[in-house]
């Protein structure tokens, strides 16, 4: 059973690209990060000790968010999700359990599905944050989206922006080859209408068409 | 949350010199454990250390075994393919924990460090001795269904590691590498970093105050190369285990050689079972040898009303993922 969803050696060979340029790019990220830091908050930090570099209380931080640079003025205890939704006036990301077990606010950091709330918007300046509201060209929906609508991928549609960022994620990840491979590996976001069989049946698709 | 200062240490001997001059500042790497605590106040550290830049990266063989990096997220190890085909059951675990997402986030020494799901350890309305030692124990009296049958003790019957990745690491014969304030480095089996409850459950593990876990090294093995993680739990997908196994068989010409068996949601640390191990090796691998592995690893359980259930399903869980080896 394992086997059908899970990497197997059989279907494995050589170590993913993608983990040397995850490493590649936190060194590029860091030096990012360090410009994005401006020289005062530098220099306050600086004063602590020769390295670190501390934040305290409510700074402008700068946040690269479906392609554009954001700057929020917030704490280091703010989630990301708070800082989209209470701050950057980007609702389409959900809060639904705030623990990281609904997954209604999953979004992408650098192509990777996490959850917004068990993020701190402080360690993701430097990063690519993609939303929902960043999915669509335009008037031309995204190809899930697109597919959540044909299938009818919901009911109330508040886990749905989560579904769909999930459901990219997971097609990109090359999670969604079978039905049961799908199922297991878009778990984390959970639908109390039970639109189950939609979600699948829109996630597939997408994955079928490549 | 309360609030709280945030340092991106630059290195491993800054970030332990702040935990130094203040002890009760806290890591964080993927936070999944960490903040879900915080947004509950249990835990309120007043500066979060961050040490997603230190070095402690990588998956590398070495002569001891697979090094792997303490940052290295658990979707990464669990999709590697040196883990997938030298320890299955530690790709297992790792790929049968959590939901993508968290996995995504979730650092291999968080992992280790996860905390655990007892219900009376995360509501603050509760006494706990694990939270607050000396008040007592609520779940021996009252909802224990998910909580341990082994290992346990008057003071706390938590399963203290509630995930998947510590099992197998157990089996396997895994050994952190720790890295104190003095920039000294030790090397602990992982089978020998938790500590039993006994009267003191505040004390999960023998990592010093800011001592930090570096790396987690596995030796290879023909056992590990032929291994499994079984997990059964209340739903199919994205729960924790009530009962789960992780197993190893070296088997020639039918005769078990080596085992390795380790099991979780059942023990107040993950549970190695050397007395399960005797019973195989040198024994066919046969179910009737399986069945009596399996009484031996759950001969010592202390189950309670309402975990009774465990018993039976851990001694089924394990038979299981042996036949699945054999």
């Amino acid at each position: 059973m394992v086997s059908d969803l899970f990497p197997t050696p059989e279907n494995t060979s050589e170590p993913q690209p993608d983990s040397n340029a995850r490493r590649s790019f936190m060194k590029q990220a860091g030096g990012i990060l360090g410009l994005a830091l401006a020289p005062p908050l530098v220099a306050q930090a600086e004063r602590l000790t020769a390295y670190s570099r501390t934040i305290e209380g409510a700074t402008d931080l700068t946040l690269r968010i479906n392609g554009q640079t954001r700057t929020v003025r917030a704490e280091p205890r703010v989630t990301l999700l708070d800082a989209l939704r209470e701050r950057l006036d980007l609702t389409g990301t959900k809060k639904g359990c705030d623990h990281g077990q609904c997954g209604a606010c999953t979004v992408l950091i650098d192509g990777q599905r996490v959850n917004s709330c068990l993020t701190l918007a402080v360690m993701v300046q430097g990063k690519e944050i993609t939303t929902i509201e960043g999915l669509a060209q335009g008037d031309e929906l995204h190809p899930m989206q697109a597919a959540f609508l044909k299938h009818d991928g919901f009911q109330c549609g508040y886990c749905t922006p989560g579904q769909i960022m999930s459901g990219v994620a997971c097609v990109s990840e090359g999670h969604a080859k079978t039905d049961d491979q799908c199922r297991e590996w878009m778990s984390g976001n959970l639908c109390r209408c039970g639109a189950y069989a939609n979600i699948l049946a829109a996630v597939r698709e997408v994955a079928s068409k490549g | 949350m309360n609030d709280f200062s945030y340092t991106q240490a630059a290195s491993a001997k800054e970030a332990t010199g702040i935990i130094k001059e203040k002890p009760q500042a806290a890591y964080i790497a993927g936070g999944t454990t960490l903040l879900d605590m915080m947004k509950a106040n249990l835990l309120e550290p007043p500066q979060l250390v961050d040490l997603n830049q230190l070095p402690f990266k990588g998956i590398e063989q070495t002569s001891d075994g697979l090094r792997i990096g303490a940052i290295e997220r658990m979707s990464t190890v669990g999709e590697h393919p040196l883990v997938v085909q030298q320890f299955p059951a530690v790709s297992q675990a790792l790929l049968l924990a959590a939901s993508p997402q968290l996995r995504n986030m979730a650092s291999i020494g968080g992992n280790i460090l996860q905390r655990t799901r007892c219900g009376y350890f995360r509501d603050a309305a509760f006494p706990c001795n694990k939270r607050v030692p000396g008040s007592g124990c609520p779940a021996i009296a009252g909802d224990h269904h998910n909580l341990a049958i082994l290992g346990v003790s008057d003071s706390c019957i938590a399963t203290a590691y509630p995930g998947d990745l510590s099992v197998a690491l157990a089996a396997f014969d895994a050994v952190l590498t720790l890295e104190n304030q003095k920039g000294k480095q030790r090397r602990v089996p992982i089978t020998e970093f938790y500590l039993l409850p006994g009267k003191t459950p505040q004390r999960e593990n023998v990592l010093e105050s800011g001592e930090l876990i570096v790396a987690v090294t596995i030796p290879g093995a023909a056992h590990a190369r032929r291994s499994t993680y079984l997990k059964v739990r209340e739903r199919s997908s994205y729960a924790y285990a009530l009962a789960s196994a992780a197993v190893g068989l070296d088997v020639q010409n039918g005769t078990i050689r080596t085992a390795r068996v380790a099991l979780g949601g059942v023990g107040a640390q993950p549970w190695r079972s050397r007395e399960a191990e005797k019973v195989l090796t040198g024994a066919p691998a046969t179910e009737a040898t399986f069945l009596a592995a399996a009484a031996a690893a759950l001969q010592g359980a202390q189950p309670l009303e309402h975990n009774r259930f465990k018993v039976e399903l851990a001694q089924n869980t394990l038979v299981r993922a042996l036949q699945q080896v054999a």
